[in-house]
């Protein structure tokens, strides 16, 4: 009850400075729109590819940007943090007895919140654009869930990494170089049966890849269940994994001081 | 009965070799005012670390409010407040803000907190203020509310490391208050590290001073002061580092602890002004030209530069803070 209180505190602190900064917030709500009409505009003449299947390359494409975007604005939460041990709040956060989770899990949840608050726009925006959903809106909410649960799994790394780091710089090399290979190791904006061999291979260990198979699925075709629930528990897997790696961070933390 | 602080031998090395505690022991009765007193960098901010489980020591032991420090480290931090050198309170959250947030990471909830942040915002005169981010906030209102924000969830043992550290003088007399205030009126076992002389002279009823990891002196400030006997005398010389100064004042009768410290050479004497002919009559026998003279009642300075071996000030902005 009260890990849960403590974490529901946690996550109105992030939620506030987020609804305080203007700037962040449009940037994050323009952030989607702004992929998903350049990504489209870029790869339009991809369906034209021998071998591709389909049409319709919103289609193919809606999914690949909601989980580009979950992991490129999950894996800033860590920023916040990283002030925290800075200014000397994250000091007055340890001394007291609160549960080391809620300090994870409240920023996750709000890391998660955004990547639901921006999926939900491309869905919508796609839609205007003359998307799909085979899925229904089970399927839709089923890829939001997904979107949730990647940004959940790196939100929790950033935190972990940040925590350890301490620095702003580690993070920002940690993030930069984990985002866009992750992302072109996946389906996402290119089939697999068009990728190199060593590609398709690597994928099948990139959780970026299970959010991309398990979001298409669910969404843009008549819901795979099966192919869906698999991929959905490994996402949840890597999450809690993720989670324990985070909330154990604050206590290296602590011991270092 | 037990004390509320207690600290035995508690040693502390960071890596690679620098010794924050050199077996430290610390006891603080409850209810007082205990300052722990030092130049920044001699281990002061560790032993507040070690007590209040920000940190573990190498080896030793110690116990706040009959809790073991290692073996029940969230029981302590719900028996003490902490108020920190450096900033707590979140700039970008407003002070109303910071104090729930503060109060439910010690579970308070609901009506009783509502009450509690309203009873702490009035008492530290924030009320006005309270709808304010903290960053548009002075330096002594953002003291006051950390103090708040230590003292929300009413802890029987409350650390200040350095409260006054960076305010401004009117801001440190009123802080000075209450923290007096804070005592007096609610019984409370204070902690109390600091760099100020003053301000341990004023506050604290026992001190104990620190030097290198070590606790090179222990008492109240009057009785550290008396152990000094007499007055001080402080020649400025010429020329720096003359030994024929030395020797001329070790020949004055009455006159004890003489010391030679660059251009300054200090000596006691139970009655000081007395003996000041006779100090510059045997310099001026040894052809050693005095500068200025002064006389001092015994101050805490004397007190940490006879134990520590050098001046307080000297050691201030040279040693970078270990912890």
């Amino acid at each position: 009850m009260t890990a849960l209180r403590q974490t529901w505190q946690v996550y109105l602190r992030g939620v506030r400075v987020f609804i305080r900064q203007p700037a962040y917030l449009g940037m994050t709500l323009i952030q989607p729109v702004i992929w998903l009409l350049l990504f489209g505009a870029l790869f339009k003449a991809v369906t034209q590819i021998p071998g591709f299947h389909g049409s319709s390359y919103i289609d193919f494409l809606t999914p690949g940007v909601v989980v580009m975007l979950a992991v490129f604005s999950a894996g800033w939460v860590g920023m916040g943090f990283i002030d925290d041990i800075h200014s000397g709040v994250m000091d007055r956060i340890l001394a007291s007895p609160v549960w080391r989770g809620a300090l994870n899990a409240g920023t996750v949840a709000y890391g998660a919140a955004m990547v639901v608050v921006q999926t939900v726009l491309i869905v919508l925006l796609a839609l205007v654009l003359g998307a799909h959903y085979r899925g229904g809106v089970i399927g839709v909410l089923l890829m939001i869930l997904v979107a949730a649960l990647l940004g959940a799994a790196f939100a929790s790394l950033s935190n972990g990494v940040a925590v350890l780091a301490r620095q702003r710089e580690t993070l920002i090399g940690a993030v930069t170089l984990v985002q866009l290979p992750l992302t072109f190791l996946s389906a996402a904006l290119m089939q697999q049966s068009l990728a190199p061999g060593w590609i398709q291979s690597a994928a099948k260990f990139n959780p970026v890849n299970w959010a991309v198979v398990a979001a298409r699925g669910a969404a843009m075709q008549k819901t795979d269940w099966g192919l869906v629930a698999g991929r959905v528990g490994l996402l949840a897997a890597l999450t809690l994994v993720c989670m324990v790696f985070a909330t154990r961070a604050f206590a290296k933390y602590q011991r270092s001081l | 009965m037990t004390p509320a602080i207690e600290a035995e031998d508690l040693r502390k090395t960071y890596p690679p070799a620098v010794t924050a505690l050199d077996g430290v022991s610390v006891a603080v009765e409850a209810g007082t005012i205990f300052g722990l007193l030092g130049p920044n960098g001699v281990g002061k901010s560790t032993t507040v670390r070690v007590l209040s489980t920000m940190t573990r020591p190498d080896s030793g032991r110690a116990q706040v409010g009959g809790i073991d420090v290692l073996a029940d480290p969230v029981g302590v931090r719900r028996t003490i407040g902490v108020v920190g050198q450096k900033h707590g309170a979140d700039p970008e959250a407003t002070g109303r803000e910071n104090l729930v947030l503060q109060g439910e990471f010690y579970g308070l909830t609901g009506r009783e907190l509502k009450q509690r942040v309203a009873q702490s915002l009035e008492r530290f005169g924030l009320t006005e203020a309270a709808g304010r981010q903290v960053r548009t906030y002075s330096g002594g209102m953002q003291r006051r509310l950390e103090i708040a924000m230590g003292l929300l969830h009413r802890p029987q043992v409350l650390f200040l490391d350095e409260p006054t550290t960076g305010l401004d003088p009117e801001a440190r007399v009123q802080m000075w208050r209450e923290i007096e205030r804070l005592a007096a009126e609610e019984q409370m076992t204070i902690l109390l590290t600091t760099h100020y002389l003053e301000e341990a002279d004023r506050l604290a009823s026992m001190l104990a001073i620190i030097d290198r990891g070590k606790v090179v002196a222990r008492g109240t400030p009057n009785e550290l002061k008396s152990e000094l006997h007499g007055d001080a005398i402080q020649v400025e010389l010429a020329d720096p580092g003359d030994s024929r100064a030395s020797a001329a004042l070790r020949g004055v009768t009455g006159l004890g602890e003489v010391k030679l410290d660059g251009r300054v050479i200090r000596a006691r004497a139970q009655n000081g002004g007395a003996a000041i002919p006779a100090v510059l009559a045997a310099l001026d026998a040894q052809g050693v030209t005095a500068m200025a003279v002064t006389l001092a009642r015994p101050s805490l300075d004397d007190v940490y530069l006879r134990h520590a071996g050098r001046a307080f000030h000297q050691t201030d902005d040279t040693q970078e803070e270990a912890a």
